[in-house]
Formats: C-alpha cells, structure tokens, sequence
C-alpha cells in the first residue's frame, strides 16, 4: 500500500505545469478569444514534442505505455490554464480506444494527429473538425471516419474554447464492438483531473486579488467572510483529489468497485471547480462578472465538463450500485472484485 | 503508488481481526462519560488491549507499543471500528500527547509515562482551554512558577475532556508577566496532587464528558515539564497538528457509520424520496473521500514528509460530514428520530448530538478556516 507518486509521475506533471504556463498565459486565452479560435498550432506543437500525445498508446503504436494516472496529472495541468487544445479526449480517450481496435490505423501513427471520439454519453462530438479521425458510435459498434466522411455541425458552446459539434453519418469504417465503459471511465477521470485543475486555479486568482483589492482600508482578503469562502472551496479540492488519484489508479480494475470510484471522482472534482469558480467570481466582485477578468472562462469550462462524460446523476446512480449491492465498510476502501483472478 | 495491501498487510489484518473477535465484550459497555463504573469498565478494557500489545500500535516496543507503521494503524482502527469494540477512554494521552512525548520528551519522562499510557493505568485529561482562552488559545492567564525542582501551579481551566474521572492531565501554563506564545510551558498535573478540584461538566447529552479544574498552588515536580520551558506554545501546536490531522478521527469509524447508514436506508429507506438516497450516497462518497485522503497522508507521511496546515482541511471535511451522516440517518427515521436508541441498536439520535461538538472542539471550524486561508492560501492576517 502506498498513495504517493513516484519520482517520474511528479516530474511528469512538473514538465506539463511548465509547458502550459509558457504556452497558455492570459494573453493567449484572449488572443484566441479575439480570433474566434479554439487551437493554437505552436502550441500544440510543443505539447506533441512533448510526447503527451502518446501516453497512453502501446509500444507498439509508438506510444509510451504509461497509466491512467500519469496522464490524470497532465489533465490536471492541463484544467489549471483551462486548455484550449483537444489534448486530454484525443490522447486520453480517443487515441486508446482507437488503438484498442484498429492499431494500425493512420491517425495513430503521427502523434500531431488528433482524434475526435462520439460516446453514447455525450451527445456532441469536441473538436471533430479539425481532427484526423473521429471514432463513432453506433448500437454499441465502433466505426471511424475522416471529417470530411461525415457531416458537422457546429454548436456554440458557452465556453469561447470549446468546439462542439452534432455529427451525422451514414457511411463509415467499421471497428466491430468496443469497450464504451472504459472509454466512459477515462473520460470521467480526466474531466475529474481537470476539475481540480480548474478548481485549484479559481482559487489562485481569487487569493491574488484578494490581496490587492482594498476596502475599507485594506485587502479583502483580510477579511473572514472572503477567507473562509475561499477556505472551504479548497477543502472541497483537498478532498476530491485523493479520489482522482486512486480512481485513476484503479481505472484498469473496471469493476463495480473501480467505476464507482471514478464516479465519485467526476461529481467531486467539478463540483469542487464549480464552487471554487463561483468563489472566485464572488471574491472579484463586478470584475468577477465582467468578461475582462479570466475567472469566467474556468466556470464555463466546469460547466461543461459537468455534463460531459456522464452526469451527476449517471455517475450517483453507478456509486449506489455499488453501496447497495456489495460489501461495504472500512475494510473494502480498496477492495476488488476479482481479488483472486 | 500501488493501493494493494502487501501479503503482510493482509496477515496483520487477519491477526487483529482475530484477537478482537476472541476479546471484544459481548455485551456494550456503559459510556465512559456516562459514569465511573462506564469510565472504569473502559480502563479494564484498555488493559484487555495491553494483554495483546494492541494500547498503541504505531509506538515502539519499549513503550508497550507494536512500532508497527501508518498503514497498519489504519488497518488496526478499521478492524477496530468493524468490531465494534469500546471507545478509547484514553485517547487524550494515546493519540495526541503520546506521539507528542515520543517526540519532544526525554527518555525518562517516556519511560515513566508512555507504558501506564498505553495500558490505561493512567488516563489523561487534556486541560488547555480556560473561560477567557477558547479559539484564543494564546490568551491562556493560568501560572506555572519555578520553585527548586518543583512548579507551583495555579489559575482556572475549562472543557478538559475526560477530567471528570481521569488521573491526569496535561496543561498549559505560562511564566508569570509573560504574554501571548512565549512564556508558555506544558505540565503534567495528576488531579489527585493538593490544591486540585475538578467539578464535571455536563454535555448536551446529559454525560459528564469534560470538567473545570480549579488549581491552587498546586506543586508538581519540574520533571512533570515537556520541552523546554517557554516552548509549550511549540509543542501544543504539534499535538494539534496530530490531532487536525490524522489520530484524532481515524476515518475507519465514518466508514461503519455510512455502511449502517446504508443498512438502515435499504430497510427504512422511502424509493420515492431519490433525494434522501442522494444524501445517503453522499455520506458513503464522504466516508471514503476521508479514508483515501488519510492513506495518501500516511503514505506521505512514511515517505519522509511531514504535517502541515493541510491539517486542517481533515478537521473541517470530518467533523461536517458526521453531521451530514447523521442528519441523514435522522430523516430516515422521520417521526422516529427523536426517540432514545434501544441498548445494543444503533445509537443515531446520540451520536449525532455527538457529531454537534466536532465544529467546536480540537480548535473550532472557525479558526480551521482561518488556518487554512492565512497559512494554506497565503492571505493576510
């Protein structure tokens, strides 16, 4: 038994961290806001030179073979500048499944390709344009096809970064049948990485105004009524994050026990960014309600992810499954079903 | 990271759960609050544990402990609350100052306190808190003055938990003119020395769970001292730190609360009422939240790191989702939750008076929250 990191994992969210800050600062966000775009090809350059792409691809694909949770710190980096770029769904989603059925397939085989992925849970597919494949789903069977094979239509998501689209398709290459729960998992689990990300940015930018703004005389962070607002949004963090890390960790499990840890994961993590972001919002004030200051662009993005990947109430109904039909108590905190197997 | 149990993990489990199925009483014993013979029925248990080198597992062997590591700590809290067995009566000297004499005592002091601890020959009383000294712990006025090889004690503490029966206790004094944190010392004081009255307090449940102690020149050898003297501030805040963080509430007895809590929906439970199924869910979600969140701890804490303001998050998340539990389980039991538990059922009405008093003590939620936004977050004073 041990929950801490390794050397490499931390090293891993520590080159991430940095990439993003370099690469996503404010001024990109509005800069991107401006132009009405939703990738940025420098940097998405740096993030494929980075090898984030191919994480989770087998060796065989060229990939790096990592875990879940490797990537679940990249997700989190990635939530904390609220990325723009299609990287945790086409390299943490996508890619895998993709390479789970057809491994030799194009788009896998350069790591600049992003694929786009439809999941009965979802009903619009993110960033489908612009991608080199976009998986289908389809009475449970897989297909995949090109953008240019099946018919988009653009949705505007009230988060300014992400491209959401309705994909209709008649014609497409087929995969035979796949593991959608899997693919419903790491989705969970990344969105639940992200959250924190989110969460734990909100709070950043709330602390550092809060320090500058004065009232009264002096900082409103000073004041109880802000401190302890921001106090329990980052409880709310403290104790969502421990759940990330172990449903990450025993995503391969995929059992009852593991899907409702990822369950418990997905409804914490965002609902930790979304009071975090609503802190954050209250704590800047007017400011926090106007498009110029970033915070809104945090809550947008928990919002949406919300709803992705499996609602609230999608994900409470698989943890009562688990809570009123196996075994429960302090001795089953990491217990699995197939012990024995 | 790898959330398995080892092979030996797995063997102690089964060694722990196998002594307290052959030794846990059959029949509840009485609070210790509730009474002497409940306070005395509990010390004869602590000495039941004794006969197993289970008083405290986590301290080394010389000192009556098993110096077993976190993680086994863990799994002897999560059998132990399995089990049902018997509240810690001495869990003001086993959990909080115990690891706070292994750290800043000397060997003898150890010596003379830590084996009587883990046997509950001697129970501790914890005597910090004074009228004008709650949250403003620092605002402590009682007196410790040097006389040759001896203090001489003397003021007024408060909510001593445990004081009303206990044979000892732990205090914080200060050098007379000195202010604030420096000046401060902590001192052991038997309540049986001269000069020493208790007078019980009753709790909202009607139990006498803490007590006032008057001091009146009360003389007490300088080897009663922990530390050095001026350093007490240092020291309590390590205590605290151990019981914010980590011993205090093990999360083993939160995880049988949500089972129950499951239990009692799947028999009580309304299917029209999907939102009181949501809470009920959420209690379990809470549960184990605490758990993982403690294992990472212990995890971190043996490999090298240390407990930091992140403390107080612990004490904020368990003493709210206690109450949430039980609230729960209160809605359930709808017209029936005003009603006193049978003996030997579970105690929901209790314990969830009980559930009231965890946003106040060990430093309030208040003072928590300001922790963490000053020391965490970094905001101003």
């Amino acid at each position: 038994m041990d929950f801490t990191l390794t050397e490499e994992q931390r090293m891993f969210a520590d080159t991430a961290r940095a990439l993003f800050a370099d690469t996503v600062t404010p001024d990109h966000w509005r800069r991107m806001m401006a132009a009405g775009e939703t990738r940025d090809p420098a940097r998405w350059a740096a993030i494929v030179e980075s090898g984030f792409t191919q994480i989770l691809l087998p060796e065989d694909a060229g990939g790096l073979a990592l875990a879940e949770i490797d990537f679940a710190l990249i997700a989190e980096a990635a939530g904390y500048v609220a990325l723009p770029d299609p990287l945790v769904e086409s390299a943490g989603i996508a890619a895998p499944m993709l390479a789970s059925l057809a491994p030799d397939h194009a788009a896998l085989a350069d790591p600049a390709a992003s694929i786009a992925i439809q999941h009965p849970a979802n009903p619009l597919v993110a960033d489908a344009d612009s991608a080199a494949a976009i998986v289908l789903h389809r009475d449970g069977q897989a297909f995949v096809a090109t953008p240019d094979q099946v018919r988009l239509v653009r949705r505007e998501s009230i988060d300014p970064f992400r491209s959401v689209f309705a994909v209709e398709w008649d014609e497409a290459t087929p995969l035979g049948s796949a593991d959608w729960d899997l693919a419903l998992d790491r989705g969970a689990v990344f969105a639940a990485a992200q959250g924190l990300g989110l969460a734990q940015r909100a709070i950043d930018m709330a602390v550092a105004y809060a320090k500058e703004r004065q009232q009264f005389g002096k900082p409103i962070g000073t004041y109880q009524s802000v401190k302890h607002m921001l106090a329990s949004a980052q409880v709310g963090i403290e104790f969502a994050r421990p759940v990330v890390h172990a449903a990450a960790a025993q995503i391969g499990h995929r059992d009852v026990f593991s899907r409702a840890r990822v369950s418990h994961a997905k409804i914490v993590a965002l609902e930790a960014a979304d009071q975090a972001a609503r802190a954050s919002i209250q704590v800047h004030g007017a400011m926090g309600y106007s498009w110029e200051v970033d915070v809104h662009l945090l809550l947008k993005r928990a919002l949406a992810l919300t709803g992705q990947w499996g609602t609230p109430a999608v994900h409470r109904a698989r943890i009562g499954e688990r809570l009123f039909t196996r075994p429960t108590g302090p001795d089953t905190t990491f217990a699995r079903e197939y012990d024995h197997a | 990271m790898d959330l398995a149990y080892t092979p030996e993990q797995q063997a102690f489990r089964a060694e722990v759960r196998a002594w307290l199925a052959a030794n846990v009483p059959a029949e509840p014993l009485d609070h210790f609050d509730a009474s002497r013979e409940g306070f005395e029925a509990h010390r004869r248990w602590e000495a039941t544990l004794k006969t197993g080198d289970w008083g405290m597992v986590t301290w080394p062997k010389e000192y009556g402990g098993r110096g077993l590591d976190l993680i086994q700590w863990l799994i002897f809290e999560e059998e132990y609350a399995r089990a049902g067995a018997p509240g810690r009566v001495g869990q003001n000297g086993i959990f909080l100052l115990g690891p706070t004499l292994i750290e800043f005592g000397t060997q003898a002091q150890k010596e003379r306190f830590l084996p009587p601890m883990a046997s509950g020959e001697e129970i501790w009383a914890q005597a910090w808190s004074e009228p004008q000294a709650g949250s403003d712990l620092a605002g402590v006025r009682a007196t410790a003055v040097r006389d040759g090889d001896a203090y001489v004690l003397n003021g007024h503490k408060i909510w001593s938990s445990r004081a009303a029966f206990a044979d000892i206790a732990f205090g914080l004094f200060r050098a007379p003119g000195s202010e604030r944190h420096k000046g401060l010392s902590l001192i052991f004081f038997p309540l049986d020395t001269p000069g020493v009255t208790v007078n019980p307090i009753r709790k909202i449940n009607g139990h006498v769970g803490f007590a006032e102690i008057f001091l009146e020149d009360v003389r007490v050898p300088a080897f009663n001292r922990l530390g050095d003297e001026g350093q007490g501030w240092h020291i309590c805040m390590a205590t605290a730190g151990f019981e914010r963080g980590l011993m205090l509430r093990s999360p083993a007895r939160y995880q049988v609360a949500a089972a129950a809590l499951a239990d009692l929906w799947k028999v009580r439970g309304n299917s029209a009422d999907p939102a009181l199924e949501a809470d009920v869910v959420r209690a379990f979600m809470n549960a184990e939240a605490y758990a993982l969140s403690i294992y990472r701890t212990a995890s971190a804490l043996i490999a090298g790191a240390s407990i930091g303001p992140e403390a107080s998050t612990n004490k904020i998340f368990w003493s709210e989702l206690d109450i949430h539990l039980h609230r729960t389980a209160l809605a359930i039991l709808g017209p029936e939750a005003e009603l006193l538990s049978e003996p030997g059922a579970h105690d929901w009405i209790d314990d969830y008076i009980f559930s009231l008093a965890g946003p106040i003590y060990a430093g309030s939620n208040e003072i928590q929250r300001n922790i963490i936004a000053e020391r965490m977050l970094g905001l101003p004073r």
